[in-house]
Order: C-alpha cells, then structure tokens, then sequence
C-alpha cells in the first residue's frame, strides 16, 4: 500500500523497507538520503531540517501516488524527517517494489527528486566553523511568477 | 467586515521575523498579493519578506492573485530543500 509521512521521529529503514515488497515482485529498492560531512569543500557537522508538516505529509504523498502511477504497483513507501540531525542520520527514506527493476529505479529516482522540487521542507546547514545558514532551495512550481524565481531564490542565502 | 488569516512563516522567513505564525485582518476581495503589501508596509522586519514570494493557500501551492477568504491559512514558502 502507498505510504508516505513527514514526521520528526528518527526513520527505521526496515520499517520503511517492510512496506513494500510482495511474491509478485522480483525487484525491491531501498533509498536513503542520509546527513553528510560537507557541503561543497566546507566541513559540516550537523543538519537542521524545517517542515511545514500538514502540508509536507499530503504532497509526500501525492508524489508516493504519481510514483506508484509510473510503477505499475501501489509499493510506495517514503518517510522524510525533521529536526535535528547528527551525520550519519538519515532524513528521508524510499522504498518501491515492483515486478522489474526498471521501474522500480525509475521511481524512486521520481520520488527524491520531486520530493527536492517541490516538498516543503527546509535545511540548514551547521558548519563546522560555527555558521549554520540555510541551504539555498528551489521556488515550487505553482508558485510565484518565473521571471521572480531568480530574485525569490536568492532568498536562501540570507 | 474585515476578513481574519492565518498567516505562517518557515526557515529563513521565520528567522528573520521571529515568529512563525501570525492572524492578519484583509479587506473583502483582498488577494494574496494584497496580504504581502500589509505585511511589508509594516516595515522592519516585515519588509524582508519577498515582494513576491511562493506561497501556499490552505495547504496547496497558490499564485499571489489567488483570493482569501475568512480563515485561509496562507504559509510563505521560502525555496524549498528537501531530500
């Protein structure tokens, strides 16, 4: 069944995993976005992830339905957390089960990269010099004009 | 009668606002982008939030001519970074 959650809970892969998968699938795919060390060449030592939770849980799922549509199966499950974050930890989790390996890559690529367009949540990077600023993002389709995406975009790098 | 809405702030607007929620009174008819000019007429710090910001309205992502009316939650979306 199509899961998808937004919560500041720590994620438990297996769980995430357990989710999906069935006798008639022959390709099962777990992917995990998980806190690094660095961003770009600067050393970071910690994450913090902003949510606007209500409305982040319902267009998670809307992406886990369209990714589930690609598919071919309803064996979509995605979890994204927020909060504080240690490196190591991970922030969101795919799982996809599908009777083919194709498709199931396809959509969990489909998923995390969506998910990077258009859900609304937020990071901040902590770094390792002591500075914690926001990751600079992308405007969400359906939003503000184009021709001010460029302009609103800057915003991030306060 | 003056229409109520639940206006929200995330990440770097909050920050910046210290707040994160706010109930702002509009005009009959008043549309998103009128909510913006109320806000950023108020000067600092409401004068940091874009002239033209991405936004949502009641939960879906909305243009800044979209109409509010009594008890539309509107969040200011700063570019998002998920994943």
């Amino acid at each position: 069944m199509t899961f998808a959650r937004v919560a500041p809970e720590a994620i438990d892969p297996a769980e995430v995993l357990a989710r999906v998968g069935s006798f008639r699938d022959g390709a099962t795919l777990l992917f995990l976005g998980v806190v690094r060390d660095h961003a770009d060449e600067r050393p970071v030592s910690g994450m913090r992830y902003d949510a606007y939770q209500e409305m982040a849980g319902e267009v998670l799922m809307t992406i886990a339905e369209e990714a589930a549509e690609r598919l071919g199966t309803d064996r979509v499950a995605v979890v994204h957390r927020f909060g504080e974050l240690a490196l190591g930890e991970v922030s969101v989790a795919i799982a996809v089960s599908s009777p083919h390996r194709a498709e199931a890559y396809e959509a969990s690529r489909y998923v995390i990269e969506e998910v990077k367009e258009r859900l609304p949540v937020w990071k901040k990077e902590h770094y390792v010099d002591g500075v914690s600023e926001w990751v600079e993002g992308t405007v969400p389709p359906g939003t503000a004009p184009a021709a001010e995406g460029a302009a609103v975009g800057k915003e991030g790098d306060a | 009668m003056p229409v109520p809405v639940r206006t929200l702030f995330f990440a770097a607007h909050r920050d910046r606002l210290g707040l994160s929620e706010l109930t702002v009174e509009l005009a009959q008819g008043a549309t998103v982008a009128d909510l913006v000019a109320e806000l950023r007429g108020r000067g600092s710090p409401f004068d940091t939030l874009p002239e033209q910001p991405a936004v949502a309205v009641n939960r879906t992502y909305a243009m800044l001519n979209e109409p509010l009316g009594a008890g539309d939650e509107v969040a200011f979306i700063p570019p998002v970074a998920g994943g």
